[in-house]
């Protein structure tokens, strides 16, 4: 019995010495390691792709942001995102999907809610959007809640309404989408997208002098 | 081009990569475990640990390693996170309370990495860096230790020796998994992943206002948790996130990484068996199955039923654009079919049959690909299971791999693949047959049963996705799947260790006309055959009550 009992404490020893040194290696040197590197290599992106309008930070690039005015062009909804509810000593961004199942009648309500939305915001004078033309990325939420990007359709039909409200004529804000459209990777991988926030930033810098 | 065509081009471009590493991966891999040389740096942790790497274990002794350094895993991730608000370096973050933490710690411990607290607003950096993450690496090695462990049960004869278990942990971590995760950390570095210490991060907006994110080591987490099939996010969305999934590229260079490891360990069981042909029969049974969930999946997903998708003109809800439709189905049956859990859209929102394929991905027992190590031991019980039930048929003894499969053997292959469909079925049945479990529900009817089987799925086969819309962070869900996952795991490596011994101590049989030859196509059919319908079998009711009814309805 007492051998056995100190076998086991040997061996917990011996698991608890293996767990401290490997830790040493994966979860001190490894991590540190890795963010040297990346400092030093792609110090913008390793910082979290910060972007800037007017000389100020005014977000990532890869993060969505909501609450755009209608001058601007909109993102996806993000009917998943939380708020912090440990640690409110801050007021984090917290990540994530609705969870919502298609044959959920909250969805569904989202969704119609939604398109009924994008169709009457769009819709101006001499420009109709009709429900079928809306596409699935402007009426649905994304997984992470914090979707930068929106479809190029998306974007087209919103051409319209960001023109008449910014003054502009609907060939310069298309001009404006094209150039910040982008295609798949290599002309396959993903699917081609407008980054929300890179396109008001130069929208909002193409308006200035109106 | 089209989505579709793309979503193909892309399984097409990572089936490509795949097989360009499969020979270099596999081969090295199985030079890691057969080297007698030590490096210096292992000589080092050797002598930290204390223990001689030369000395050989029979299957008990083996084990015995396994479970002390699991339990003492366990033991100080616990720790780590109860003390979180005293330790430096947390961000002010509290202590996580005991039943979440015990979750948490066995979960991360058994490379399922189940989740019921939110990444951002509760792990600071030591428990993200220093605990979560280590056990992304040592799980890992853990499971290829005993995968080759039980392969080394095949290749020796008349000895029970399975090797050292110190050695073969400590050689996965250095010779595997760390180098490969520092490449993998960079190039996702280079995408646009976050790898920093700022901790909570303000920055202004566009609209004005301004917002807080927690920065941290989140590509190098990333890294290993994909490569280590390991699938705990660094935030919340986990891989949907932006900071750990930033590109159409990462995606698929993510999928890529979950993929790598249990592929190519096909070769350095066949290389280690001394017949890479039985490798590669035990890759065609894997990638069958793996091509087959995965077009199925695309072709759901695609399809889009469900009232709310087919309003919206597509399945994008829990979807990110830039990976869009096709992508996030490859990564969802990758996912699912190996032990990982991460995900890159949320599987509760996938159309009901598309639901219906991640869950039965798990309920095969992460075998096609399978998690690193687990699933080549999961796969090779099946085969164990195949070659029996085709013995039966020609009334002969069976053989695998010139090793008969007496009643000991079959004894234990049988209560291998026993224990994960009753822990799943059981606790789903008392979970939906008690009061208060049902109030975690997001969605109600199928998809609310769906979700908790779900979850008792996901936990007992160690994988470690969700239908997320269930509140699990109670006391009911914390303490019965934090049993589920440990009982998940180390039932099933006793049986594949008592195996590996049993094996080992075998003198071999000399192939003759009447052996069933387990390097041919007839045999990857049998094996494919014999691993669906014993699932489907086990979990056909359970699955109509759940995504069937849904998929069907819609």
């Amino acid at each position: 019995m007492n051998n056995s009992v100190a076998n086991t404490g040997r061996l917990l020893g011996a698991g608890l010495r293996a767990l401290l040194v490997l830790t040493l290696l994966t979860g001190v040197i490894y991590p540190l390691a890795v963010t040297g590197v990346a400092q030093a290599l792609f110090n913008d992106k390793a910082n979290g792709s910060e972007i800037k309008a007017d000389g100020k930070v005014v977000g990532s690039s890869l993060i969505g942001q909501q609450d755009y005015s209608l001058d601007y062009f909109q993102p996806r909804p993000a009917n998943g995102l939380g708020e912090n509810s440990v640690n409110t000593q801050y007021k984090l961004i917290l990540s994530g999907a609705t969870n919502r199942s298609g044959d959920n009648p909250e969805l569904i309500k989202w969704v119609k809610e939604a398109q009924a939305k994008v169709v009457m915001e769009n819709s101006v004078a001499g420009y109709t959007v009709k429900p079928s033309q809306v596409p699935a990325d402007a009426v649905t939420s994304s997984g992470s809640g914090l979707d930068p990007d929106i479809s190029p359709q998306y974007a087209d039909i919103q051409f319209h309404r960001v023109a008449e409200r910014n003054d502009l004529t609907v060939s310069q804000v298309r001009k404006l989408v094209d150039e910040h459209t982008e295609g798949r990777t290599l002309g396959f991988i993903g699917e081609p997208r407008v980054n929300v926030l890179e396109l008001n930033i130069a929208l909002k810098e193409l308006t200035k002098g109106n | 081009m089209g989505p579709v065509l793309a979503g193909v081009l892309q399984l097409l471009a990572l089936i490509a990569a795949l097989a360009l590493v499969y020979i270099p991966l596999g081969t090295y891999m199985a030079k890691v475990y057969s080297s007698d040389k030590h490096w210096r740096v292992e000589k080092w942790i050797y002598k930290g640990i204390g223990a001689n790497p030369d000395t050989e274990m029979r299957w008990t002794a083996y084990l015995r390693g396994v479970l002390a350094f699991s339990a003492v895993g366990v033991l100080f991730l616990y720790l780590l996170q109860r003390l979180q608000g005293v330790l430096p370096g947390s961000l002010g973050f509290a202590a996580i309370d005991p039943d979440q933490a015990f979750n948490t710690a066995v979960s991360f411990v058994t490379n399922t990495n189940w989740q019921s607290y939110y990444g951002e607003q509760a792990m600071g950096h030591v428990v993200q860096t220093a605990g979560l993450a280590v056990q992304n690496f040592v799980s890992a090695a853990v499971g290829i230790a005993v995968a080759v462990a039980l392969v080394r049960g095949f290749a020796r004869s008349r000895t029970g020796e399975l090797g050292n278990f110190w050695t073969d942990l400590v050689r996965g971590v250095v010779r595997i998994l760390v180098p490969l995760a520092a490449i993998a950390a960079v190039v996702l570095v280079a995408c646009g992943a976050m790898q920093n210490f700022s901790g909570i991060h303000e920055v202004g907006q566009f609209m004005g206002g301004s917002q807080q994110w927690n920065g941290g080591a989140v590509a190098s987490q990333e890294a290993i948790k994909e490569i280590g099939t390991n699938g705990g996010g660094y935030f919340n969305a986990n891989s949907a996130h932006p900071f750990e999934n930033p590109t159409p590229f990462s995606n698929l260079f993510e999928i890529f990484l979950i993929l790598v490891i249990p592929f190519a360990l096909t070769r350095t069981f066949g290389i280690l068996v001394g017949s890479v042909k039985q490798g590669y029969a035990i890759l065609a049974t894997m990638g069958t199955i793996w091509l087959g969930f995965t077009a199925l999946m695309m072709w759901t997903e695609f399809a889009h039923h469900g009232p709310a998708f087919e309003i919206a003109g597509g399945a994008y809800e829990g979807k990110e654009v830039r990976f869009g439709v096709g992508s996030s189905a490859i990564f969802a049956t990758s996912t699912t079919l190996t032990s990982t859990g991460a995900v890159d859209s949320f599987h509760s929102s996938f159309t009901g049959l598309g639901g219906g394929i991640t869950m039965l991905g798990m309920m095969l027992g992460e075998i096609a690909p399978g998690g690193v190590g687990s699933g080549l031991y999961g796969m090779l019980i099946m085969a164990i299971i195949a070659v029996f039930i085709a013995g039966l048929m020609v009334g002969r003894t069976p053989e695998y791999l010139g090793k008969k499969i007496g009643t000991r053997e079959i004894k234990l292959a049988a209560c291998y693949i026993l224990v994960t469909p009753a822990l799943v079925l059981i606790f789903t049945a008392v979970a939906m047959a008690l009061p208060t479990p049902v109030n975690s529900m997001t969605n109600s009817g199928a998809h609310g049963f769906s979700e908790i089987l779900y979850a008792y799925t996901s936990a007992s086969n160690n994988n470690g996705s969700a239908f997320a819309g269930l509140n699990a962070d109670t006391q009911w869900f914390n303490t019965t799947l934090g049993l589920c996952i440990l009982l998940g795991r180390f039932v099933p490596m006793v049986f594949v260790l008592a195996l590996a011994g049993s094996l080992a101590e075998q003198k071999p049989v000399p192939a003759t006309a009447g052996t069933l030859r387990t390097e041919k196509p007839l045999f990857t059919g049998l094996l494919v055959g014999a691993i669906l319908i014993i699932t489907g079998l086990t979990y056909f009711p359970a699955l109509a009550l759940g995504p069937l009814a849904e998929g069907l309805a819609s």
